[in-house]
């Protein structure tokens, strides 16, 4: 982000603070609160052993994933859900079992779904079938060939990229068994157990050593498969050298019936391996999106997320890197725009464990009509993690006065060896750099989606072109809405 | 097209609580160039802004009437679409957006219709060659990291694609090196063959040797006090504002 200038479009206060909030961090993945209520939530009402057993059953589980996932229910029952981000009170946790029974609200009709996501589609100029796709309620459409021909290409190179239901069962269970949820273990939250316990849909890539897959996989499409998009797990293992772009999602609003949407992703990056999971996320404004995302770089290797966060109506979102081996490298480029109704809590979150590592974060957060975004990191530089470097870099944007935008950055550094830099800077439009544009013949409304748009473009110009398009055209049409 | 591009009308206007032009009259025809000069203070930078519509300053009394038009209450977008221009003191740095997708987008919204892009970015190159400038100025962001002079350049290479009918220059010409007034005043030159009117606000006269000069006014206290021909500027180079001031 430009420094603070009297010429920018921006006006700008700065913060350079720099202050070790350690006590926030804890707060992060801690859910662990020994106080019980027996009133708060009661089991028998929620998810029942049977529920999750019939999951199993229709997925064709093998028996270690049964017990996996009961285990996982034992532990969501145990857990209480997090206090310390945006309210989810709006989530019916007394009935979660609505959220979770499979394909529960998959009848549902294009006419079903909300007014704003079929303008967004429409002002998106996606053609009505595969709206109806996207949607997640049009099963007629067929994506099969355009997803057989992604992974045909990628097949020949050795790169194996499947569905989490045929990787389960096929020649790889191995590899995923020992893989699965051990990055995100179902007691790291309540969320993570819930996941753990339903899990549905999702992608399975591995890249053998020293494969480089020259056009990014998508999981755009598998995401439209039914009962997917909601509990999907996302499991990718790339091997020594290998080189991978992975996309999650679509820049086109997802619909869901149910509104809780508890993903879990987890990158397992291998020696001098690379990759870089881009995600843009427009979930429809009702949905509760609390979602987990974690990486572990080996020796050398180096993880590159690339983030856009744009529906929801809450948000819990903080990709992690545990930066292992020694030279290992994490990226986070991020933006987050939280428009009305909306409260978005998103950052990321970088473990340094092997020594001279290093992790760069840089987001960019915007609010609008009585939004509130919060950029919540984490910065945590273990005692054996000498020369490491880490910088932190968080800009945000506030487009009126009765948005809200707030920073909590968590350090925590056990070592003199190391190098940790924080920037973060609270911005509006100002209305100069607004007029200067208008002379030109642009309207003010115009004018204003420019200088956000030009806001968000570290992440845009790192997102492949068609991608960053549909970033801006987001972008705008969220500027538009009131 | 009206025989005045421009005309003034007991122009009163402000920020809050501060008149700052005091019923101000100015007529520019359709292709004269005029100066307008005055002291610091005098009102000049708010004449420009007024003129262009910046909701900083309110107009209290009078008209502006562009090309027959009545553009007193029109927002500042809707002026610029009728082909007024405004080249800024300070122009504002914009991170993220190039100035060519800046340009792109303000053709767009000005014609209504997409962008060509081929005969757009053929004019993009004619023009930076024309200016003599580097090509690789257009990918930048807009205005972000130039120097003042490059600023200035680019104020003049907005107004020569965007092709206004009156540009209001203010002052464009002042803290420039001598490379970057050969050419800005190039470019202005251009803009005039192609017919286009001039409003220059300014204190010094560098950019004006090479121009023809059919008026020159002269604004002191939110008033114009003077007017005058291109001989006009001479006196004052020689003399000052003094003789205006004064009394």
């Amino acid at each position: 982000m430009a420094e603070a200038r009297k010429d920018s479009p921006i006006d700008l206060a700065e913060d350079n603070r720099g202050e070790l909030l350690a006590d926030v961090e804890r707060g992060l993945y801690d859910f662990k609160d020994e106080e019980r209520d027996e009133d708060f939530y009661k089991v028998d009402e929620g998810l029942t052993e049977d529920i999750v057993r019939r999951i199993s059953e229709e997925k064709h589980d093998p028996d270690w994933m049964l017990d996996f996932r009961l285990k996982s229910l034992k532990i969501y029952n145990e857990l209480e859900i997090p206090d310390w981000g945006p309210p989810i009170d709006g989530l019916d946790m007394q009935h979660i079992v609505t959220y979770v029974k499979p394909k529960t609200g998959m009848k549902a009709s294009w006419d079903e779904v909300p007014e704003d996501i079929k303008n967004a589609f429409e002002k998106l100029g996606i053609p009505q079938a595969e709206r109806e796709a996207l949607a997640g309620v049009g099963a007629q459409y067929d994506s099969e060939l355009v997803y057989h021909n992604v992974r045909k290409d990628v097949e020949a190179q050795g790169v194996v990229y499947t569905d989490m239901e045929s990787a389960l069962t096929g020649e790889y269970e191995e590899m995923v068994r020992s893989h699965f949820m051990k990055l995100v273990p179902p007691t790291d939250h309540k969320f993570a157990a819930l996941h753990g316990a339903v899990w549905s849909g999702g992608s399975f890539v591995y890249a053998p050593p020293g494969t480089k897959v020259e056009i990014p996989l998508q999981s755009y499409f598998r995401l439209n498969a039914p009962g997917a998009g909601q509990f999907e797990h996302t499991l990718i293992i790339i091997d020594e050298g290998a080189d991978v772009h992975f996309i999650e999602g679509c820049s086109a609003p997802k619909y869901n019936v149910a509104n809780l949407h508890a993903g879990c992703v987890e990158l397992f990056v291998g020696k001098n391996a690379h990759l870089r999971y881009s995600t843009i996320e427009n979930w429809s404004k009702n949905m509760y999106n609390l979602n987990t995302k974690r990486a572990i770089c080996e020796e050398g290797g180096t993880i590159e997320w690339i983030s856009g966060s744009f529906g929801s109506h809450v948000s819990y979102l903080y990709p992690t890197s545990v930066l292992k081996g020694d030279h290992s490298h994490g990226e986070f480029t991020g933006v987050t725009f939280a428009g009305k109704g909306q409260n978005l809590d998103t950052g990321a979150k970088m473990i340094h464990i092997g020594k001279n590592t290093s992790s760069f974060i840089d987001t960019k957060s915007i609010c609008k009509s009585g939004g509130i975004s919060t950029y919540r990191s984490s910065v945590e530089i273990r005692k054996q993690a000498e020369g490491s470097k880490a910088s932190i870099n968080c800009g945000s944007l506030m487009l009126d006065s009765e948005s809200r935008s707030d920073t909590v950055p968590a350090m925590d550094i056990r070592t003199d060896k190391a190098d940790v830099g924080h920037e973060a800077k609270i911005g509006r439009i100002s209305d100069e750099a607004v007029f200067y544009m208008m002379s030109r013949g642009v309207s003010e409304a115009e004018a204003r989606a420019m200088i956000v748009s030009g806001f968000a473009n570290p992440v845009s110009k790192e997102l492949p072109l068609e991608y960053a398009a549909e970033m801006n055209n987001l972008i705008k049409l969220e500027m538009e809405m009131g | 097209m009206a025989d005045n591009i421009l005309k003034i009308q007991g122009l009163h206007a402000g920020i809050e609580g501060e008149e700052i032009l005091h019923g101000l009259d100015l007529e520019i025809a359709a292709g004269e160039t005029h100066v307008l000069m005055g002291p610091n203070g005098a009102g000049k930078s708010t004449l420009g802004n007024v003129i262009m519509g910046s909701p900083v300053y309110n107009v209290s009394a009078g008209s502006v009437i562009f090309d027959g038009e009545d553009i007193t209450k029109d927002s500042v977008d809707v002026r610029a679409k009728k082909g007024l221009f405004l080249s800024f003191q300070n122009p504002l740095e914009v991170p993220g957006l190039s100035m060519e997708a800046f340009l792109r987008n303000a053709i767009r919204e000005r014609t209504g219709k997409p962008v060509k892009v081929f005969a757009f970015k053929k004019k993009i190159e004619e023009t930076c060659r024309l200016l003599d400038m580097d090509p690789s100025y257009v990918e930048r962001d807009l205005n972000v990291g130039f120097s003042g002079g490059e600023k200035k350049k680019a104020e003049i290479f907005q107004l020569l694609i965007l092709e206004p009918k009156l540009a209001i220059l203010d002052e464009t010409d002042s803290g420039l090196d001598v490379d970057a007034v050969r050419t800005v005043s190039k470019g202005v030159d251009i803009f005039k063959q192609n017919g286009g009117s001039l409003l220059i606000i300014t204190h010094s006269t560098r950019i004006l040797d090479a121009l023809k000069v059919d008026k020159t006014h002269v604004l002191v206290n939110g008033k114009i006090v003077k007017h005058g021909d291109s001989s006009l500027v001479d006196e004052i180079n020689t003399g000052g504002f003094a003789k205006y001031t004064e009394g």
